[in-house]
């Protein structure tokens, strides 16, 4: 009952006023010859759910790295907290809640026991410790697993379990690296309500991740970054509005032949999206559009209207689909 | 939509992230020794067999059964029993096979399997000191399996100087001259292809049966000689007969094989926290 | 019932007549080449390892503690050197841990982690198919080193009969009643806690089974527990063989391994039988 907040208000925002709790300028990593993170420069202001939108290997997760001073930027500014998180890893990270891309519970220890052990790494006595995971473990609906072994957890109790391991020193800033990659659909809604939960709460959110409903439901503002760089900025809907038109009309068909009628579609819409599977039409309204097919003569077997979202965006962007 | 939450905040609880990561920087090692023993604890049963169970065995099959083959007072063995001769060297030599398993696939798990170094590396802690959490869960537990396996020996009445409890030093001492080397390694492999079992099998085994284990290392071919002179179990089990039997060594020999385990330990202790430090930060 | 059904449903029918039913399908040799299959993939380095444990142990043992001990009295009477002594113990130890190994740990890791034969099981093959294909590959392995080992004592000159070659078959045998009678203990257990107990068993069988000194040195009780063990018949057999002596234990020895290669089929079969076909 009044667990309403899990997390209350810290010193951070109490004395400071809502400033830049994160700032990188022309952030870069690079191993070897290959550039990981390429030049990359943002901000992020207390309280805000910021997102990293990109493909596999685009270097979200690298940046998280750099941000959690887990891995050192090869040049470049990089400040959390006011802290270079090269020279103060440890300061930085005690600010910090961590769910890591893939789990790396202790699964020789029980659920309860990975929440107290994962506590005592940031000094925080027992007496603390005890109430404050049976708390963490009612919010991640994991109450009657607490004696359990993680093993014998699902993918998304375990996802579970590393966001309440992550939350144990009441961190204000959260990083999440694609905190739903292969979950099911249930799931991911269960987590996400628990997400959208801290963020009431203030916690800043940055997250990585590749499906764009996630962008969609969590960020308050994103950047889109492919090969390390970063593509284009600003809120979903802003996005969606600078980089796209109001609807999308998916026209299939046939595999074979979705190329070779595509030139007969000139002119209907903005834009065209030729793609193996399917042809998209960028256009306004799209219901009048798909008139204009139909006066063309051309019958597609499947026809589909739906607003455009962040994957056209990242389409127009780089020309190249989000999830292969 | 930007006003603040009217809800009541309940006061901070935790301590300010300032004090996490001080509190770490000081004591973060502990910390993560913490942990591992921790995860000790759910096997500490076989940990307590095996410790038991293995001197008792060899002890009986070698020191008394296998005894009965070789001379008593021979003076190859320095003029004791073959059981105070072998003893010091058990005692070593089980140190050894369990800084050789410590020391391997636990390793692993952390880097690759189950990934769990990762965790406590988000945490304040840093790769050093999750390096040396884990060195000094294992040191503890070699000391304990030590200290059982000597009481053993002195059951057995196979430790006539009032300094034969020092073998239990020595022998922890020995698994981390044997161990630490063995850590970085570990630490530096990416694919597993089966390396911890040709390690156990092509070091630690010959390593226990060349090291004068169970006869004086000048009973061997001189061609095979040399493995003795390189082996920590060999330092380990000679500096232990000086300090069980009075066993007759020139002094700077004694001397010698304190410098090669303090300095192999502590090469594999720098070697260690370097691999950590560049894996975890890539 | 009728010709209509084809010749598929005569093989089920056929199948389900047989006397261990759906839990055989007479295809072991699938999960054979399998087995060899895999073998290519994998560290040749650690395939090889497994044949120089015993032949470290002979050469430490053997010549630096032989050297000690001097001769000792082989078992037909005549005195033989330490090394020669130890050498066919070392061989049945050797024949034990490798069948033991590969009946626990390998079919435990590959039942519960690699989920491996879960996967062969949805095909047509019955579980005794896979029991009885893991079992000769182990087996396989078991005779490559006993050959070699078998050699290396040839050149060391501890060969002095041309029986000393039945020691490689012998060895084989052993390793059958190990592997058998182990595989059907391991469909016992479940965790990694349950197969430590494995090693705190065949430890002190290693050390107390005659390998390394006469069996004289125990108290009389002490005896006739250790002669009750597996790996003390083992040890005889071989040591017999190696000096071509054979007696009616030699029998005894045999019927011996027969009978727990007999007793571990029955139990890997039976433990099947209720973990597949309930």
């Amino acid at each position: 009952m009044h667990n309403e907040a899990i997390l209350p208000s810290g010193t951070m925002t109490a004395h400071r006023p809502p400033g830049v709790v994160i700032s990188a300028a022309n952030l870069t990593k690079t191993y070897g010859d290959v550039a990981a993170v390429d030049g990359i420069t943002f901000s992020v202001p207390a309280g805000e759910s910021f997102g990293l939108l990109g493909p596999n290997g685009a270097g979200k997760s690298t940046t998280m790295k750099m941000i959690g001073g887990v891995t050192r930027r090869t040049s470049g500014n990089l400040s959390i907290m006011g802290l270079d998180p090269d020279t103060h890893g440890p300061e930085v990270r005690a600010h910090l809640g961590v769910v890591p891309q893939q789990d790396n519970l202790d699964e020789e220890l029980r659920v309860r026991d990975n929440l107290l052990v994962y506590g005592r790494y940031f000094g925080l006595p027992m007496s603390y410790l005890k109430p404050k995971a049976d708390e963490l473990l009612e919010f991640a609906q994991l109450t009657d697993k607490a004696k359990s072994k993680v093993d014998a957890l699902s993918g998304g109790m375990k996802r579970r379990l590393t966001i309440a391991r992550s939350l144990i020193n009441e961190p204000r800033i959260l990083l999440l690296d694609e905190p739903t990659t292969g979950l099911d659909p249930q799931a991911r809604h269960i987590l996400w309500d628990r997400l959208f939960r801290l963020k009431e709460q203030g916690v800043t959110l940055i997250l990585t991740t590749h499906y764009m409903d996630e962008a969609e439901q969590l960020c308050d503002r994103l950047i889109v970054v492919d090969k390390g760089r970063i593509m284009a900025e600003g809120s979903p809907a802003q996005l969606i509005r600078e980089h796209s038109t109001r609807e999308v009309v998916e026209l299939r068909f046939g595999s074979e032949r979705n190329a070779a009628i595509a030139s007969r579609l000139e002119g209907i819409g903005d834009r065209l999206e030729v793609l193996p599977d399917r042809v998209l039409m960028y256009a306004h309204d799209g219901e009048s559009a798909l008139e204009q097919v139909s006066a063309r003569g051309l019958r597609p077997l499947t026809s589909l209207v739906r607003r455009s979202s962040l994957e056209d965006v990242f389409l127009r962007l780089t020309g190249r689909s989000l999830v292969d | 939509m930007t006003e603040p939450l009217a809800a009541p905040q309940p006061a901070l609880r935790a301590h300010r992230p300032e004090i996490s990561a001080a509190k770490a920087r000081r004591w973060g090692a502990f910390y993560y020794a913490e942990q591992v023993l921790r995860v000790m604890k759910g096997y500490s049963w076989s940990i307590v067999m095996y410790s038991v169970g293995q001197p008792v065995a060899y002890l009986f099959a070698m020191g008394v059964g296998l005894a009965t083959l070789v001379d008593s007072g021979n003076a190859a063995f320095g003029g004791v029993s073959y059981l105070a001769f072998i003893a010091p060297a058990l005692l070593v030599s089980a140190a050894v096979m369990t800084a050789a398993n410590e020391f391997t696939f636990p390793v692993m798990d952390g880097f690759k399997w189950r990934r769990i170094y990762y965790g406590p590396h988000a945490s304040p802690l840093t790769p050093q000191q999750i390096a040396a959490g884990q060195i000094m869960a294992v040191t503890l537990r070699l000391l304990l399996q030590s200290a059982i396996y000597f009481a053993a020996v002195a059951l057995f009445g196979a430790s006539p100087s009032g300094w034969g409890w020092a073998g239990i030093l020595v022998a922890t001492l020995t698994g981390l001259a044997f161990g630490l080397p063995l850590m970085a390694y570990s630490a530096s492999i990416t694919e597993d292809k089966g390396q911890f079992a040709l390690v156990m099998r092509f070091i630690v085994m010959p390593l226990f049966l060349f090291s004068g284990t169970f006869f004086p290392l000048e009973n061997l071919p001189p061609a095979v000689r040399w493995v003795g002179w390189i082996s920590p179990i060999w330092h380990g089990t000679e500096l232990g007969r000086v300090l069980s039997f009075g066993y007759h060594e020139a002094p700077l020999l004694t001397i010698l094989h304190i410098a090669v385990l303090g300095g192999l330990a502590a090469l594999g202790w720098l070697l260690t926290r370097r691999r950590f430090a560049l894996r975890m930060g890539q | 019932m009728s010709a209509v059904s084809g010749r598929a449903a005569s093989v089920t029918e056929a199948a389900r007549n047989r006397t261990f039913g759906p839990l055989y399908s007479r295809n072991a040799k699938a999960v054979v080449s399998r087995g060899l299959m895999a073998t290519r993939s994998t560290n040749w380095l650690v395939m090889v390892s497994g044949f120089f444990e015993p032949v470290l142990f002979l050469v430490s043992m053997g010549v630096g503690l032989g050297a000690i001990v001097g001769d000792v009295r082989g078992p037909d009477g005549t005195s033989i050197s330490y090394a020669a002594y130890i050498a066919p113990a070392l061989l049945a130890v050797s024949a034990m841990n490798g069948a033991v190994y590969d009946s626990t740990w390998n079919v435990f890791f590959k039942m519960n982690f690699a989920k491996l034969y879960q996967g062969m099981l949805y095909t047509s093959l019955g579980p005794l198919d896979v029991a009885v294909g893991e079992i000769f590959l182990a087996l396989l392995r078991g005779m490559l080193y006993a050959t070699g080992f078998t050699a290396v004592m040839g050149a060391m000159g501890l060969i002095t009969t041309a029986w000393a070659l039945l020691m490689i078959p012998a060895s084989v045998l052993i390793a059958f009643g190990f592997a058998s009678l182990g595989m059907g203990i391991t469909s016992f257990l479940k965790t990694f806690q349950q197969m430590d107990w494995i090693n705190f068993i065949l430890l002190p069988m290693f050390l107390f089974s005659a390998t390394f000194y006469p069996l004289s040195v125990y108290p009389e009780p002490i005896q006739w527990f250790i002669q009750a063990m597996p790996l003390w018949h083992g040890v005889e057999l071989l040591r017999q063989i190696s000096v071509g002596s054979f007696t009616a234990a030699t029998s005894l020895h045999v019927g011996y391994y027969l009978a727990m290669t007999a007793v571990g089929m029955l139990l890997t079969t039976l433990r099947l039988r209720s973990l597949f076909l309930r």
